[in-house]
């Protein structure tokens, strides 16, 4: 058992921070320093400045462009992206399709699309839930029928993460109705330019615009874009989540606002002191603290194993369930933290004007953040739902 | 970055499981902690054979170089097999002091006796008073020629009555909470002036309140310069707490897989009770409370392991997350038992007892949130 960085693993971590502080564009650290929303342009000016170093597929096989880091580089790794505040690295190409093409796909859809991700010329998002299903995933209704060489799709998907910036959309759709409904799924990749094709803002309690609403009418989809086998698209999806919740818990991030939280306690004023003076509140940032820790190490068991040629499994769960516990814990002592200037509504213009922010710097996200975050318990099968996972398999119920 | 276990350390984990498994079995265990020693001589014996009390020790004093990860698997496996023989008061406490502040004489005379199994040793550190602060203390040593003559009260000591020799932690200087003027003694219990109130704790150990009147003990039974034992006993009580902690992860473990056993066996309304929701999802809450523990425990035996900077603060985050887990795995396993969880007969409620009592044991969760907080 060896936990400590070697030299190398420090020599890495220099030149990960170096390349970041000489490549991280200051128009996009600025607005993430300040809580201006970044723009898809923002996201992916960064996302390319990583791919053209190498270093955005960082966990791909080396084959398809990926790092052929050791867990100990890909901890670091994140750790230092986190640390500089760069932009969150948008999943649905680079962690989902992309594995999704490279171990289900054939050399032709591999050499079609993975090229796309890898260099962030196309955006992707998800069609997995819908009205009628949510946390039961497999109930799902979107219809696709076989026309000839191509599937016609009709449906409605829902919850749609920043689909209103897609070129394509991976879909769960229904290519037979049989008795088990896990059975008669399949995986379907749709072009979002394809005429039928809609997609319907959905604005949510933190008064962001980030899921989306798509319809599907009548939508022409080729043949060859089916990935995997007609049918097995279940257990496509089941890999996919898996590989999902492993990134969910953002833990790395979690360690950079934790100690920000940390700085902000000797800065907001408190009677004759400040906020860091009040016991009550800093027995709570502790024990927060602690459990990042224990959460940060799950992590690296899990990572560790991984690298022994495991698949995520039913661990993810866990750290999902710790994870998103910790991000929901930790953005509601941010609240606490701020007292009544959390209830200022700030628009985005109000955040960029020069008028003046209303009460301390950091505090306009806050809420919002808060709000937000309800939704960490709920996506990518709700925490109820990862414990039935754990129930089933780690316990053998 | 790697957690697996080398090939000694598996093989050290696998003999102390078997011998766990096969011989140390809850009904002669339970026989055993009724008898006045409250403990097996033979399975002390074994556990001397076997090479497990000579593992913290350096090759020179005799032993086998462990190091905290070892003591670790020892201590995780002991904890599975509910262990009541004094290997942290024995081996981690008073071995630990021996050897990092012993004279020769003192390493030669003692530590061979230890790593063999031959005498029984126990630390006295702790006052009514002071609860978990190592540096509070009364109890007081004063030079009286080529004497120490030692005056005041030692609470629950660890391993108390079987004791051939106490390690008393007294005060030669300061004022009660000063952490400079605390020195060592190794006490014979049978001198004059020391009193022993023998008893049981609840979890099946013994331990002693111990009076100390006027006793005289040579200065050659100083341990370390007078004075300065503070660190020391502190480095001594960090690797103890790492120790009991794996002890805890152990049980925790244990308790899981009983329960979950129970589950799967045990009808109402027709069903086993683990076709029940409501339970599996409590069960999948113990099982994160011990994965979480695991992870820091690992993390704790590396960075003690590493001798890195916050060491320190790495215990007393583990043994803050012990106290929260273990209060939550005990009370949800005898929970899950139903009736059957609260009586005698059952092996549950005998793990749920120790794992009770090593929430205090070495601080608390209060006591080691501060610490955390202060470091």
């Amino acid at each position: 058992m060896n936990l400590s960085f070697s030299e190398e693993d420090l020599k890495f971590q220099d030149e990960v921070r170096s390349f970041i502080a000489e490549n991280y564009p200051a128009d996009i650290k600025n607005k993430m320093d300040n809580g201006i929303p970044v723009s898809k342009d923002d996201i992916q000016t960064w996302q390319r400045i990583l791919s053209k170093k190498g270093w955005f597929a960082v966990n791909w096989p080396e084959e398809y462009g990926g790092t052929g880091w050791s867990i100990t580089q890909k901890h670091i790794f994140q750790n230092e992206l986190a640390d500089a505040n760069t932009p969150t690295l948008v999943p649905f190409g680079v962690s989902m399709c992309g594995p999704v093409v490279y171990t289900f796909g054939t050399q032709e859809q591999k050499d079609r699309f993975l090229p796309g991700i890898i260099n962030n010329d196309v955006w992707w998002c998800q069609g997995y839930s819908e009205p009628g299903s949510g946390s039961d995933l497999a109930s799902l209704k979107t219809k696709a029928v076989k026309d000839g060489d191509h599937y016609i799709v009709n449906g409605t998907k829902t919850w749609t993460t920043m689909a209103q910036h897609a070129d394509w959309i991976f879909c769960l759709v229904r290519t037979e109705t049989t008795d088990i409904k896990q059975q008669g799924i399949s995986f379907l990749l749709i072009d979002m330019k394809t005429p039928g094709v809609e997609v319907k803002p959905i604005i949510t309690i933190d008064g962001s615009h980030e899921v989306n609403m798509v319809y599907l009418d009548n939508v022409k989809v080729p043949v060859e874009n089916l990935i995997g086998e007609e049918g097995a698209g279940w257990n496509i999806a089941k890999f996919l989540l898996a590989h999902e919740r492993t990134g969910i818990g953002g833990i790395p991030a979690l360690k950079r606002e934790i100690r920000r939280l940390r700085e902000i306690t000797s800065e907001l004023p408190l009677g004759e002191g400040f906020l860091k003076d009040d016991e009550l509140f800093m027995d709570k940032l502790n024990k927060l603290e602690i459990d990042l820790l224990a959460a940060e190490y799950s992590e690296l068991r899990t990572l560790a194993a991984m690298s022994k040629g495991g698949h995520p499994g039913p661990e993810s769960s866990i750290l999902k369930i710790k994870g998103t516990d910790l991000q929901q814990g930790l953005s509601d002592l941010f609240v606490e933290a701020l007292g009544y200037y959390a209830h200022p509504f700030m628009s985005e213009d109000d955040l960029i004007s020069n008028e003046g922010r209303i009460g301390p710097d950091f505090a306009a996200n806050v809420m919002p953040h808060y709000l937000n975050y309800r939704k960490v318990s709920i996506y990518g099968g709700s925490n109820e739902i990862q414990r039935n996972v754990i129930a089933k398999a780690v316990l053998g119920i | 970055m790697d957690f697996s276990l080398s090939e000694e350390q598996l093989l050290l984990k696998d003999s102390i499981t078997t011998f766990v498994d096969k011989d140390y079995l809850f009904d002669v265990r339970q026989k055993n902690i009724k008898t006045e020693l409250g403990y097996s001589s033979d399975f002390w014996k074994t556990f001397a054979d076997l090479g497990w009390l000579g593992m913290p020790f350096s090759e020179a004093d005799g032993g086998y170089n462990g190091g905290p990860i070892d003591l670790m698997v020892i201590m995780e496996s002991l904890g599975r097999g509910l262990v009541v023989e004094p290997y942290i008061p024995n081996v981690v406490l008073a071995g630990g002091l021996v050897s990092r502040l012993g004279s020769e004489e003192q390493k030669t005379e003692l530590l061979p006796k230890i790593i063999s199994g031959e005498i029984q040793m126990s630390v006295a550190f702790s006052e009514p008073q002071s609860r978990f602060d190592l540096n509070d203390v009364i109890t007081s040593a004063k030079k009286e020629g080529d004497s120490y003559i030692l005056d005041g009260y030692k609470a629950v000591v660890m391993n108390g009555p079987s004791s051939n020799n106490i390690i008393v932690v007294a005060r030669t200087s300061g004022n009660q909470l000063d952490k400079e003027g605390l020195s060592l003694f190794i006490v014979d219990p049978s001198s004059k002036g020391v009193s022993l109130r023998n008893y049981s704790n609840v979890d099946g150990s013994k331990a002693s309140e111990i009076t100390l009147e006027k006793v005289s003990t040579p200065a050659s039974s100083l341990l370390g310069n007078e004075g300065d034992a503070f660190s020391a006993l502190e480095e001594v009580i960090d690797l103890a707490t790492l120790a009991i902690s794996a002890e805890a992860v152990g049980i925790m473990e244990k308790m899981n897989e009983i329960t979950l056993e129970y589950t799967k066996t045990r009808e109402q309304f027709g069903e086993t009770l683990s076709s029940f929701q409501a339970l599996q999802h409590r069960m999948v809450d113990t099982f994160m409370a011990y994965e979480q523990t695991k992870s820091l425990l690992l993390m704790c035996a590396a960075k003690l392991t590493d001798k890195s900077d916050d060491a320190r603060k790495a215990v007393s985050a583990l043994k803050y997350q012990v106290g929260i887990a273990a209060k939550h795995v005990g009370e949800e396993s005898v929970q899950l038992h139903g009736g059957m969880g609260v009586t005698d007969e059952t092996n549950i409620g005998h793990y749920f007892k120790r794992l009770t009592t090593i929430r205090a044991i070495f601080g608390n969760t209060d006591y080691h949130l501060k610490r955390y907080s202060a470091l």
